[in-house]
């Protein structure tokens, strides 16, 4: 982008009031979109609504119960799907006899405040720092490109678990998991934001309130800030779903949460050794977890349609997946 | 040309050097002692005192880091009391944990990820770049919703996922296949092959839906363009037009994608090592970070940064060749 950018983007539009019924209008076209926000909002209901949930059940996610697994076999649960029946709606976990279904709406609970969490922190560095390199003079937007450009090529999954690793125990885990998967991602969201700046900067109202005698920070907060609403808010609903699958995979290599605190990807992890005698085990966190991800995306992508039919045909780097293998 | 070869060496050694530097401030923060944990049980004050200082962890941090650079320029040579072993350039170390020299332990498992990440590539550009060019020849039909939904749901996976149901189901199930386990290829290539399946199929199909994406929106795009209008008037055959013109315009930004994604895979696939159980570089790195193994930590994630620092290089050359436009800066 080159640095006197003066075209007018769309996206830059999106925000303004004139535009948000449409945006919304374009939304309820978009079944798909629709069906996975529905999907969220069970989600978010089922991780709010855990404690409730296992009280109707009579279950908790962390009593053992050795008398339901079949100890001659290793801990194979009694019954049939991994032991359900009316006093452990989803089973049993193999090996200990932990209540299954309130292990996956606990985990729920982890899963949902570690990606958001993390979403939020690499949006506000991202934002910062993005805002500082579009905003900033020639070298602060030289330095900032180039931390940008490092900390997007840096193999995160390494670092991930390196930092996991060196932090003491007695710090929560859940926390550190949110502030390591955002310190590490803060990249593409600050290369989104520089981009949408020198977009935005060139445009006439900016230019008009320059002349009229406001300082930087002025036009900071004022006039680029809420230009830059609609690319984060589909960047960071893009994002999530990356985080969430960032939790479970990090936890799935046992460096993320710890028991007995629930988390599906550390199911899933369990169940590796035990899904020949027992796939409803790995089966419910596994389509726990995928439609999760997958509600986000569809959702995210509707999303970003709507607000910018046209850019929405070019899928930007910034936005995949990293982390994934 | 050269000029830009030079400059990106340059510009590679310094990130390395800040990678490496960053990674020995990391673990020298480290609330554990690699002494502790390489001395064993039954460790007094003075055998610990002198496992620090076999190990070297006894000096200062910018010490240890002078004597790391010096090993990998020079090479460097160890004191063990008795006798002195000589580490001949590039040396990274010796592993804290088994002694054994990283760079033997990192190049003895990078067939691994080299088998992993190559067949895996053939088979989600082959998916992937098949699917983008067919749901953008389709536009607006159903071939195209549907392919939009399942690479949404590609995307959506998690390697680790999708590797747990396919061995589910292959291995466990129907049979199909033995459960993984590595072989070299120089071993038995038809085992070799066999064993990889899965693998490869599970890193090609959350890869491949990313391709499929860029591939579609990128051959949209060039389908647009004048060049291809031109051609379509000049009456050449539909098929001309997209094989002959469109496809080179629109995979370029795919060999950006294609030179990031294999070096990230080359530095170490874990989550799918850790699925199948292969003993892959993000294997290796996974077990020393739990037992802060220092020289072993270093020399896996430098060597996973060279990969991609080395790709993104490539990666710009390769689009320079591809699209006569780009000057490589």
């Amino acid at each position: 982008m080159s640095e006197t950018a003066t075209v007018s983007r769309p996206a830059a539009e999106a925000t303004e009031p004139r535009r948000r019924g449409q945006v919304w209008r374009r939304l309820r076209r978009n079944r798909a979109a629709l069906a996975a926000l529905g999907v969220i909002a069970l989600l978010v209901l089922f991780a709010l609504a855990a404690p409730l949930l296992a009280g109707l059940e009579g279950q908790d996610p962390t009593t053992f119960h050795n008398d339901l697994v079949d100890s001659a076999t290793g801990g194979v649960p009694f019954g049939s799907f991994g032991g359900a029946g009316a006093h452990h709606w989803l089973g049993v976990e193999p090996g200990n006899g932990r209540d299954v279904f309130a292990r996956l709406a606990y985990g729920a609970r982890v899963s949902l405040a570690v990606a958001v969490g993390a979403t939020v922190v690499q949006i506000a560095l991202g934002t910062l720092i993005g805002l500082a390199a579009g905003l900033g003079n020639r070298l602060a937007d030289t330095v900032l490109s180039r931390a940008m450009d490092l900390v997007i090529a840096f193999p995160e999954l390494v670092f991930a678990i390196a930092l996991m690793a060196i932090v003491p125990d007695g710090f929560p885990r859940p926390v550190l998991l949110a502030l390591v998967i955002g310190v590490l991602g803060w990249g593409s969201p600050a290369r989104v934001v520089r981009a949408q700046v020198l977009s935005l900067r060139g445009l006439d109202y900016v230019s008009a309130a320059r002349l009229g005698g406001s300082g930087r920070w002025r036009i900071a907060r004022r006039e680029i800030l809420p230009g830059l609403a609609g690319p984060v808010i589909t960047f960071a609903l893009l994002r999530l779903p990356v985080n969430v699958a960032s939790e479970a995979g990090l936890s799935f290599l046992g460096v993320g949460v710890r028991p007995p605190t629930p988390s599906w990807g550390q199911m899933l992890s369990t169940a590796t050794t035990w899904y020949e005698v027992d796939p409803a085990y790995v089966l419910l966190p596994a389509g726990l977890l995928f439609v999760t991800v997958l509600a986000f995306t569809v959702f995210g992508d509707g999303l970003r349609t709507a607000l910018d039919p046209r850019a929405a045909s070019r899928l930007r780097v910034g936005t995949r997946r990293r982390a994934k293998d | 040309m050269l000029r830009f070869l030079l400059r990106r060496s340059v510009s590679t050694l310094l990130v390395l050097l800040v990678l490496s530097a960053v990674v020995f401030l990391l673990f020298y923060a480290t609330p554990g002692d690699p002494a502790i944990l390489a001395c064993g049980k039954g460790c007094d004050g003075e055998r610990l005192a002198v496992v620090r200082h076999k190990l070297g962890t006894d000096l200062p941090l910018w010490q240890q880091y002078w004597h790391f650079l010096q090993g990998l320029v020079a090479g460097r040579d160890y004191d063990a009391g008795t006798d002195v072993t000589h580490c001949a350039a590039p040396c990274f170390g010796y592993s804290f944990q088994t002694d054994q020299p990283v760079l033997g332990m990192i190049t003895s498992r990078l067939p691994v990820d080299v088998s992993l990440t190559l067949g895996a590539m053939v088979i989600w550009l082959v998916v992937g770049v098949g699917t983008g060019v067919l749901s953008a020849l389709r536009r607006g039909g159903i071939t195209e919703r549907l392919l939009t939904g399942l690479t949404l749901a590609g995307m959506s996976t998690p390697v680790f996922l999708i590797g747990l149901l396919l061995m589910m189901l292959c291995c466990s199930w129907l049979g199909w296949l033995p459960f993984p386990q590595y072989v070299p290829f120089g071993d038995d290539p038809a085992a070799w092959a066999s064993n990889l399946v899965l693998p490869w199929l599970s890193l090609a199909l959350i890869t491949a839906a990313a391709y499929a994406r860029m591939t579609r929106s990128s051959m949209l795009e060039t389908l647009a363009e004048d060049h291809i209008r031109t051609g379509r008037a000049y009456g050449l055959s539909e098929r001309r037009v997209v094989t002959g013109h469109a496809l080179r315009g629109a995979l370029t930004p795919v060999i950006t994608l294609l030179a990031i994604d294999v070096g990230g895979m080359l530095g170490g696939a874990t989550l799918t090592e850790s699925v199948f159980g292969f003993d892959g570089l993000g294997r290796l790195l996974v077990d020393s970070v739990n037992h802060i193994d220092l020289p072993v930590v270093v020399g896996v994630t430098l060597f996973a940064a060279f990969f991609i620092v080395l790709a993104n290089a490539v990666a710009d050359v390769l689009y320079a060749v591809a699209d006569p436009r780009v000057a490589l800066a």
